[in-house]
Parts: structure tokens; sequence; C-alpha cells
């Protein structure tokens, strides 16, 4: 299996005198495996040329504290630009006029009705009054889904299979006006950037509700597309966030990196399960780690 | 007329990253050219190893062949890439009557889609199928492909939401052999391979097949979403220590992903990708194409 990147740059960095100033030999070498490690956490071909680039200006001539040695220095130096590239966390866009509506996009499968049902969940329990909009009309028992996730978190969802989605997601808008919900969480169908009519499908439900945030739902384990992915959600709506999903397996998750370097769109949960509790808020400390897939070397680092 | 495969890549090829084509268009072969060829591999998804593997072996064959400009490369970038993979078998499904497959995957990856699509396309060649809706545990998952049933008007055979996974594949079994089935396709939920109990729990299912019929399950398909990158070889890896792989079945091949991580599964397996996933219409699945897949990661993106 692979080596930890701290293993590897400790052999990097065997021959090298503990105590000074980081070469630009040392830092090349280091970056290296640095480049291997983000490649391999499926971070973008040209998003780690940039970030490598970025770092080695910051590394090259830097002093090696004196608890760290030179890999260690050069870890640290890479985790700290990788947390400031994800950013912090960031909440919901919970203001103006009730309804606020959340819309839920993204490919086929990457976790958006699951998403919906769990922030249904969390909002609820935050004592908003929530209503769920089962907007995709085309996956089979898709609406079913929703409305037996619905009745696991105690939430109405609005149906109505006469309608096309941005009918329905206005419908349910006037519904939620007039039941008093404070927020109205759209889910939609899985779609392909790629897929004019059902893009403008999106763009159409936006011009009929306006949402507060428009979340796109991206499943960790998204390789090198993930970049383009993003992009094409962002060029037909106005992203507001991002939901990292299935984040509890072993994926490393670069696609986070990628796409908030690229598109600035932050990051607001990662999904860590199929049960509707499974929502967590992110930590971009943890995020960076896992992408470096390195785990607890880290805390330690930081510490010193 | 074109195949459906090619029209699913054919929107690829709009997307506005690598070069492949280009960069092996014109000019002589520098250290440009294998600088570029790595970023355009790498952005198919076929990982550092893979493409630095790829590139060692043209390296090795232009300097054998003494090849000096880029578009003598091309060709032989093809060749290598085709040559590590399996053709398709002749016989994508076992001879067995009824033949028994289990269709496994983490979640989302097309798994129940797939399902309906097979079944589709073997009743359409004749065969009595039988579908086994044996995903018990998430939300309308037995609906699903319920729905898929009906539209199809193909039996089907399913669990109660919260039952036992393992007694409706059993029962499929049973009923299988009872009615004469040829093909009987059983559908699972969708579990991350790190997850100990629900792997265990897939192994369970595999056990209970082969108590209602010895040799069952005839096959066992990965059902792999092309759109993931490097984590799909743990992926098969792990599906395959618990329910040994028998084929690879690479769906959202009409996403913009090239699925190049297909290449280190089939290294790391040595089973044939079977069929390719082009949509999410009941047609939209293909007997797996080696040239049309190679035809897609060098494809101008
Ligand atoms: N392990 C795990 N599974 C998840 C997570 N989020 C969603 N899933 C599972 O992923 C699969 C797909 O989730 P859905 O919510 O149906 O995805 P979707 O985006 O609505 O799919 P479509 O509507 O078909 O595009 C289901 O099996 C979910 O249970 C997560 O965070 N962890
Ligand atoms: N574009 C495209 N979408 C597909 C393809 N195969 C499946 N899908 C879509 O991907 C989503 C997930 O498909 P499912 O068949 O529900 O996946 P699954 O593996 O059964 O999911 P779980 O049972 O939740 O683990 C659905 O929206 C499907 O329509 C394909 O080849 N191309
Ligand atoms: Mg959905
Ligand atoms: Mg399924």
């Amino acid at each position: 299996m692979f080596e930890s990147l701290t293993d590897r740059l400790n052999q990097v960095f065997t021959q090298l005198r503990r105590r000074g100033k980081l070469s630009e030999a040392d830092v090349d070498a280091a970056l290296r495996e640095v480049r291997l490690a983000l490649l391999d956490a499926d971070v973008h071909y040209s998003v780690v040329k940039k970030f490598t680039a970025g770092v080695r200006e910051r590394a090259v001539g830097a002093e090696v504290s004196r608890a760290l040695n030179p890999a260690q220095q050069v870890i640290k130096i890479v985790h700290e630009e990788l947390i400031s590239t994800l950013g912090e966390p960031e909440r919901l866009n919970l203001t103006g006029e009730k309804p606020r509506v959340i819309m839920l996009v993204g490919l086929q499968g990457s976790g958006k009705t699951t998403a919906a049902a769990k922030l249904a969940r969390l909002l609820r329990s935050q004592g908003e009054r929530v209503l769920l909009a089962a907007a995709d009309p085309y996956r089979p028992a898709a609406v079913q889904q929703l409305v037996t996730l619905g009745g696991t978190v105690g939430v109405e969802v609005f149906t109505d299979s006469r309608l096309n989605p941005p009918e329905l997601v206005q419908k349910a808008y006037e519904q939620g006006i007039k039941g008093g919900y404070s927020i109205l969480i759209a889910d939609t169908a899985g779609r392909s950037q790629m897929d004019d009519t059902l893009m403008d499908e999106l763009k159409a439900i936006t011009r009929k509700v306006k949402p507060a945030d428009i979340l796109l739902v991206v499943d960790s384990m998204v390789g090198q597309e993930a970049l383009h992915i993003a992009e094409g959600f962002r060029d037909t709506v106005t992203l507001t966030g991002l939901i990292l999903t299935k984040m509890d397996g072993d994926a490393r998750g670069g696609a986070a990196i990628s796409i908030r370097s690229v598109t600035g769109v932050p990051i607001k949960f990662l999904g860590v399960g199929e049960g509707i509790d499974a929502l967590e808020v992110y930590d971009p400390r943890r995020l960076a780690s896992r992408i470096l897939g390195m785990g607890d070397v880290i805390g330690l680092i930081e510490k010193a | 007329m074109f195949s459906k495969w090619f029209n699913g890549l054919e929107r690829t090829r709009k997307q506005t990253f690598g070069r492949i084509s280009s960069l092996l268009g014109t000019s002589e072969i520098t250290n440009d050219t294998w600088d570029d060829l790595e970023a355009a591999l790498i952005q198919a998804d076929m990982g550092l190893e893979t493409t630095q593997s790829v590139i060692e072996s043209l390296k090795a064959t232009v300097d054998k062949e003494g090849l000096t400009h880029a578009p003598e490369l091309q060709e032989k970038l093809r060749e290598e890439l085709i040559n590590r993979l399996d053709p398709a078998p002749e016989s994508l499904i076992p001879a067995d009557r009824p033949a028994v497959i289990l269709l496994v995957g983490v979640n989302g990856s097309g798994k129940t889609t797939t399902a309906a699509k097979l079944g589709k396309r073997y009743s359409n060649e004749g065969l009595k199928v039988l579908l086994a809706a044996a995903d018990t545990y998430r939300a309308a998952a037995v609906d699903q492909l319920q729905v898929w049933a009906d539209r199809l008007n193909i039996p089907i055979i399913s669990g109660q939401t919260g039952g036992d996974p393992g007694a409706v594949a059993f029962d499929a079994v049973e009923a299988a052999k009872a009615r004469g089935t040829d093909l009987l396709l059983i559908d699972t939920a969708g579990r991350l391979h790190t997850r100990f109990n629900l792997m265990e729990e897939l192994k369970k299912v595999h056990r209970v097949v082969g108590k209602a019929l010895t040799g069952a399950p005839h096959g066992v398909w990965l059902v792999l979403d092309a759109t993931t990158g490097q984590n799909a070889l743990q992926q098969a890896r792990s599906f395959n220590q618990t329910t040994r792989v028998t084929g690879v079945i690479l769906t959202k091949l009409d996403s913009s992903a090239r699925g190049g991580m297909a290449f280190a599964i089939q290294r790391e397996l040595h089973v044939p990708i079977l069929f390719a996933g082009l949509g999410e219409k009941p047609e939209d699945l293909q007997p797996f194409d080696r040239n049309e897949f190679v035809n897609g990661i060098l494809a101008e993106h």
C-alpha cells in the first residue's frame, strides 16, 4: 500500500541537514512528493500545478523551525496553503423573505435527495418550518424516495406529478407562503453539466423562485472532472455552496480543492453516511489532512 | 450509422481541456510532448502510475523505432491503451440456466438502472429474465426497480424495506428455478467498500444465493461510475475481496468523464469490462468496446 506522504518526505530529507533554510533543491524534491499526493487525491492537474508553484515560492528560503525537520516544514507550509485555499466553513444564507429557498443540484447519484432530507432534518431541529419539494419527475421513484425520507425526518413533501420542475417548485413556494413555512428545500433531478435542456430547466427554476442558496452536491469519490462539472453548474446558476458527500468512505476528496480554488464556491457541508443525521459542518484542517493523506501527523506539526 | 456510444462520447469532445489530438497533431517529439501527454492522461483519470507506465512504454517504442514526429505517436498511443484492456468476451452472460448475476457497487453508481437496462437487453433477445430487488435498505429502492420492471414488463421479486436482502435473493433464486428463468439479475444496496458490516452482509447474500443454487451466482458484476477518480481502484479491490468480481460495468460514460481508472482496475482485477452505461434510459447500455473507449480517452477534449 502507499507510504504516507510523511514517510516519503522523510526519505527525501534523510540526506539533508536538519536546520537552516530550505534550499530550492530541498523544496523541489519535497514538492514532487506533494504533487503525487495531490494527484492521488484527485485534485485537478492544473490546480496541482498552480498550487505547488505557490508553495514553492513560499517555501524556498524559509527558515526551518527548531522543532521540525525539513520534511515537516514543507508539509506545514503545504497544509497551511491547503487550509487557506479550502477556506473557512460557511453557513447557509438564511436571510430574506420567507420561505427561503434552498435548491440542490448535481450529477446523477451524487446524493442530492439524501442531502435534501438531511438539511430538512437539521433546519427543522433549529426551529425552522421546512417544506421539501420533489422536483425530480424523471428518475423512477425519485419522488417516492423523497416522500419516504420526508416521513422519516417529519417534514412535509410537496409533490405533483402533473407539473414540470419549474412549475412544481413555484407551486411549492406558493404553498410555502400559505402554510407559513420558513424554508423550502428543492430536490432536483441528477443531470450532466453538458445537458443543455436540463441545465436550462435549472435556470427556469431559479427565475421562478430566486433561491437563497443553490448548493452543488458532489460525490467525494469524483475524479479530475470535478472541476469542469462545477464550472458547468456555476456558469448556469449562481452556486452558493458545495456539499461533499460519501465522505464516510476512503476517498480523499481532492475535488474540494479543485472546485474551491477555481470557482470560489465555499464548502458548506459534508455527507458522512446514508443516515439522515449523517451531515457535518466541514473543518478545513481535517479536510486538508485527509487530502494530503496524512491524518494525525498534521496535529503534531501544527503544534510545533 | 453512428453508434449510441459515439453519440454519448461526442458530447465530451466539446470540453475545452486536454490536448492529446492537437498536441500530437504536428510537431517534433520533445519533452513538452511528453509533459502534455502526461497532463492529458492524468486528466482522463488514468492515475499517475498508469500514466507513467504508458509514457515509459511509448518512450521505449519511440527509441526502438526511431520515431521523431509527434503524429506517429498517436497510433502508438492508441495501440498501447487498447492493449491494456481485455476485449469484452463473445458471450457476456454465463451459459448456466438460470444464470444468476449479482450487481454490486458503491452508493449511486448505477446498479438499479443497470439491472433494468440488462433486463431490457436480454428480454429483447428472447431470454426469460427475472429481476430481484434486494436493496431493502435505501428509501424507495424497491419502488425504483419495480417501476422499471413494470415499464419493461419484466417479472420481479421484491423485498420489504428493512427486510433481509439474503431472503429476497434466496426467494428470487428459488423462483428462477421454478419458473424456468434464463437470467436472474439481483440488484443489491449501494455500500461503501469501507463499511465492514455492509460488506459482510453482501458476503452473506452471496452465500445464500450459492445455497439456493449450486454454482450461483454465476456472475458478480461491479458497477462503477466512470466519473470516479483514484478511489475506484480501492472499490474494485474491496468488492473483489468480498465477493469475487467477475466483470465490471462502467456507467455514466455519457458524462464528461473519461473513465481512465478502468486501466488500473483491469490490470489489478484481470476481469473484463463487460458493458458501458451511456445514459439513463433502458436502451443506454452497450457491450464494452475498447476501441470506442480509447477513442473517448484520446478525443479532442
Ligand atoms: N455512504 C454514503 N452514502 C450516501 C451519502 N449521501 C448519499 N448517499 C447514498 O448515495 C446514493 C445516491 O443518493 P441520492 O440521494 O439518491 O442521490 P441523488 O443525487 O439524489 O441521485 P439522483 O436523483 O439519481 O441523481 C444512495 O444510496 C444514498 O443512500 C453519504 O454521505 N454517504
Ligand atoms: N447519465 C447517466 N446516468 C446514469 C447511468 N446509469 C445510471 N445513471 C443515473 O445515476 C443515478 C443513480 O443510478 P441508480 O441506478 O439509482 O444507482 P444505484 O447504484 O442503484 O444507487 P444506490 O442503490 O442508491 O446505491 C440515477 O439518476 C440514474 O438515472 C448512465 O450510464 N448515465
Ligand atoms: Mg435524487
Ligand atoms: Mg440502487
